[in-house]
């Protein structure tokens, strides 16, 4: 009896060690990821858009959406991303200082939706671009919880919806991958191409016109790096656009350390299960002969 | 050490005025389902874009599932500990927890928007993202829910073996008994061996929600948080399902037993209660105890919530009353149950924009799905041998 207790006691320490490990893991590193070598993506310069919302038109053309409706039905009117709005252009204010901001999917380079998918319904395909595939979704929404941007849409007023985010004008005819909104930007306040030459554009800009921005690229470490970045106007910071300070760790981060560490190899459970089968077979076997006795 | 009080039907009428009622209940439930499956979530729920997960996912499955771990409690007891007396509460509590969880199943199905896609998730193991903790939840709730009816299968092949209502049934039974019951230690290890993989993960999911998620809740501990919370829940549930058996059923009062399952909450109740301090200063978040609003009101209505059945329960006398083990019991399934709403949804804010409440239709599928568990209890109670038999000598 009192070894069964002891080993007992070993089997539930193990328990709790197995959880405890779940979040001491911390420690190890894992290693950080960079834009794939064929990621594409998009540079925004808010001091040079004027609001026009052209792109916002050009989206919905392209990916063949509907009209989100003012209340007078006369206007293609949107307020925000929804599953029919995959990007929008918004003005914020800080204090009299005006700024517009597009907003769209951020093309993260480590994006909490594709560590949140089950079974990689949203995943960086193509150019790292971050896709969706209806074959694998099964609509649990996990993806908008994990979304630090609040990028995808899901589909609330049908029995078989989608999820919908911008996915780089994939399926665009003629033009794969050549985002709308880019090619139609009266300004070239939107402009995509290759990862690392936005990159450079960028601190171009930053570094020809100091005094113009705030003085850092957006999504160049925010969140582990996005493959949308943006500039700002000098005074109006990225959080008052809508940007979460996300400090440079990716989202999905932490709770893969703990998933990786708990889970390394499937070791500590299989070790677990174990420990647990020969603590109950010897209970039981010393119960069952505890009964056998007159 | 051995005395395992022969568990037997209740039996009686099933057809009782609260049953009629639980039928109305789950009845509605059933038609405002038919509603959200034609017109989809939007209509019938508060949820939104920002708000993806409302009750459905913070009540019904991680709470439901919480709620149904009184199976993993006393089986950690009877079998790890091998606490032999507490022997007649396993079947009780398995087939609670088997109800849970099938229920918290059922709510999935009825939350997920494109379910019909479900059954590939267990299949598709090539394409299983290892880093989502919430497909380990998934594919650990799907196995526990075999699990929990395979570990209550001889309760029903007992029965069966003697009479059944098909010929078939009553050969498979007689056929089946005596195998399960020799594999039965690989199915309560695994029994084991699941919850605590995926009460844990619960937490783990939360940690994705990165800085939508409030410092009172969102920390690298809320895994073990969440193991050792439920391990509380599991017992409360027992204490409850105990209680309340005695004295609908007229079953025999297990306040004794219950009373030294009380002593081993409050080392629980303690260790959660000092892990979460120790966390909070560990992490800087002590000031949001007073300065974050209502959520600090939360956070305190929560903590409050676990220190009264820790106070109830210290001493030795009040642990062997069976009034106050039921009081602490029910404080014990709140405190879990809010720390889950907290960390679900309450602590969650996704800026600007977003609210959720529930709508009512969404609380009554709720509350219908609840009702069917219950009938389904009853059901199972009074015709088959799960409850310990009325008062008898040992």
């Amino acid at each position: 009896m009192t070894v069964d207790r002891r080993t007992a006691l070993k089997a539930l320490a193990g328990v709790g060690a197995a959880a405890a490990a779940g979040s001491a893991v911390s420690v190890e590193a894992r290693e950080r990821r960079t834009a794939p070598p064929d990621a594409i993506g998009m540079l925004y310069d808010a001091t040079l858009c004027i609001g026009c919302k052209t792109c916002v038109v050009a989206c919905k053309e392209a990916n063949g959406l509907p009209p989100d409706w003012d209340r007078d039905r006369l206007y293609d009117a949107p307020k925000d991303l929804s599953a029919v709005t995959k990007n929008i252009i918004k003005l914020y204010h800080e204090g009299d200082k005006l700024s517009y901001v597009k907003r769209q999917c951020m093309h993260c380079i480590d994006p909490g939706c594709v560590g949140a998918c089950m079974i990689g319904a949203l995943q960086k395909r193509e150019h790292g671009v971050v896709t969706w595939d209806g074959d694998r979704c099964i609509g649990c929404r996990y993806c908008q919880i994990a979304c630090p941007f609040e990028v995808p849409k899901f589909e609330w007023n049908t029995p078989i919806p989608h999820i919908v985010k911008c996915e780089m004008c994939k399926n665009r005819p003629g033009k794969p991958f050549q985002p709308a909104c880019c090619d139609v930007c009266p300004r070239g306040a939107v402009i995509a191409g290759k990862y690392p030459d936005l990159l450079a554009e960028a601190h171009r800009r930053l570094a020809e016109n100091p005094g113009r921005y705030e003085p850092k690229v957006y999504g160049e470490h925010d969140g582990g790096g996005t493959q949308v970045l943006y500039l700002s106007k000098a005074g109006i910071p990225f959080g008052s656009l809508g940007l979460p300070d996300l400090g440079e760790k990716p989202v999905p981060e932490t709770a893969q350390k703990i998933q990786h560490g708990v889970y390394q190899g499937f070791i500590a459970p299989a070790v677990l299960y174990v420990i647990l089968g020969a603590v109950i077979w010897r209970n039981r076997k010393s119960a069952a002969g505890e009964e056998a006795k007159p | 050490m051995s005395v395992h009080a022969q568990a037997v039907p209740v039996g009686g009428p099933l057809l009782t005025r609260p049953f009629k009622w639980l039928l109305a209940i789950a009845g509605l439930g059933g038609v405002l389902l038919l509603w959200r499956f034609l017109a989809g979530l939007g209509p019938v729920t508060g949820l939104n874009d920002g708000y993806a997960w409302g009750i459905w996912i913070a009540f019904d499955v991680v709470t439901g599932t919480a709620l149904g771990c009184g199976g993993y409690a006393v089986a950690i007891l009877v079998y790890i500990l091998n606490k032999g007396q507490y022997h007649p509460l396993v079947r009780p509590a398995v087939l609670t927890s088997a109800l849970g969880y099938s229920m918290a199943g059922f709510a999935i199905i009825v939350d997920v928007g494109r379910y019909w896609w479900i059954y590939r998730i267990p299949l598709r193991f090539w394409q299983w993202n290892l880093n989502s903790a919430l497909l380990e939840v998934a594919l650990c709730v799907m196995a526990y829910v075999i699990v929990l009816w395979l570990e209550l299968s001889p309760a029903f092949m007992e029965k069966w073996k003697e009479e059944a209502p098909l010929p078939l049934l009553k050969s498979l039974s007689q056929t089946f008994y005596p195998i399960i019951n020799k594999l039965m230690v690989f199915i309560v290890a695994l029994g084991l061996l699941l919850p605590t993989m995926h009460q844990s993960s619960l937490g783990t999911v939360m940690l994705l929600a990165g800085h939508k998620l409030h410092a009172l809740w969102n920390t690298p501990l809320i895994p073990l948080l969440f193991l050792v919370s439920v391990i509380a829940m599991g017992y409360a549930v027992v204490v409850l399902e105990g209680s309340l058996a005695a004295h609908f059923f007229h079953r025999r009062k297990e306040t004794e037993m219950l009373g030294r399952l009380s002593g081993v909450m409050v080392g629980v109740l303690a260790l959660f209660l000092v892990l979460r301090l120790v966390d909070l200063v560990v992490r800087g978040a002590l000031g949001a105890l007073f300065t974050a609003g209502w959520l600090s009101f939360f956070f305190w209505v929560e903590t409050a919530l676990y220190v009264a059945p820790l106070v109830m329960l210290a001493s030795r006398e009040r642990r062997m009353d069976g009034v106050c083990q039921f009081r602490a019991a029910v404080l014990m399934l709140l405190a879990g149950a809010v720390y889950r709403f907290n960390s679900y949804l309450v602590g969650f804010n996704p800026g600007e924009g977003f609210s959720y409440f529930p709508t009512v239709p969404e609380m009554f599928i709720t509350f219908g799905i609840v009702a069917l568990e219950i009938i389904l209890y009853i059901v199972i109670v009074k015709r088959f041998p799960i409850l310990a038999g009325a008062p008898q000598k040992a």
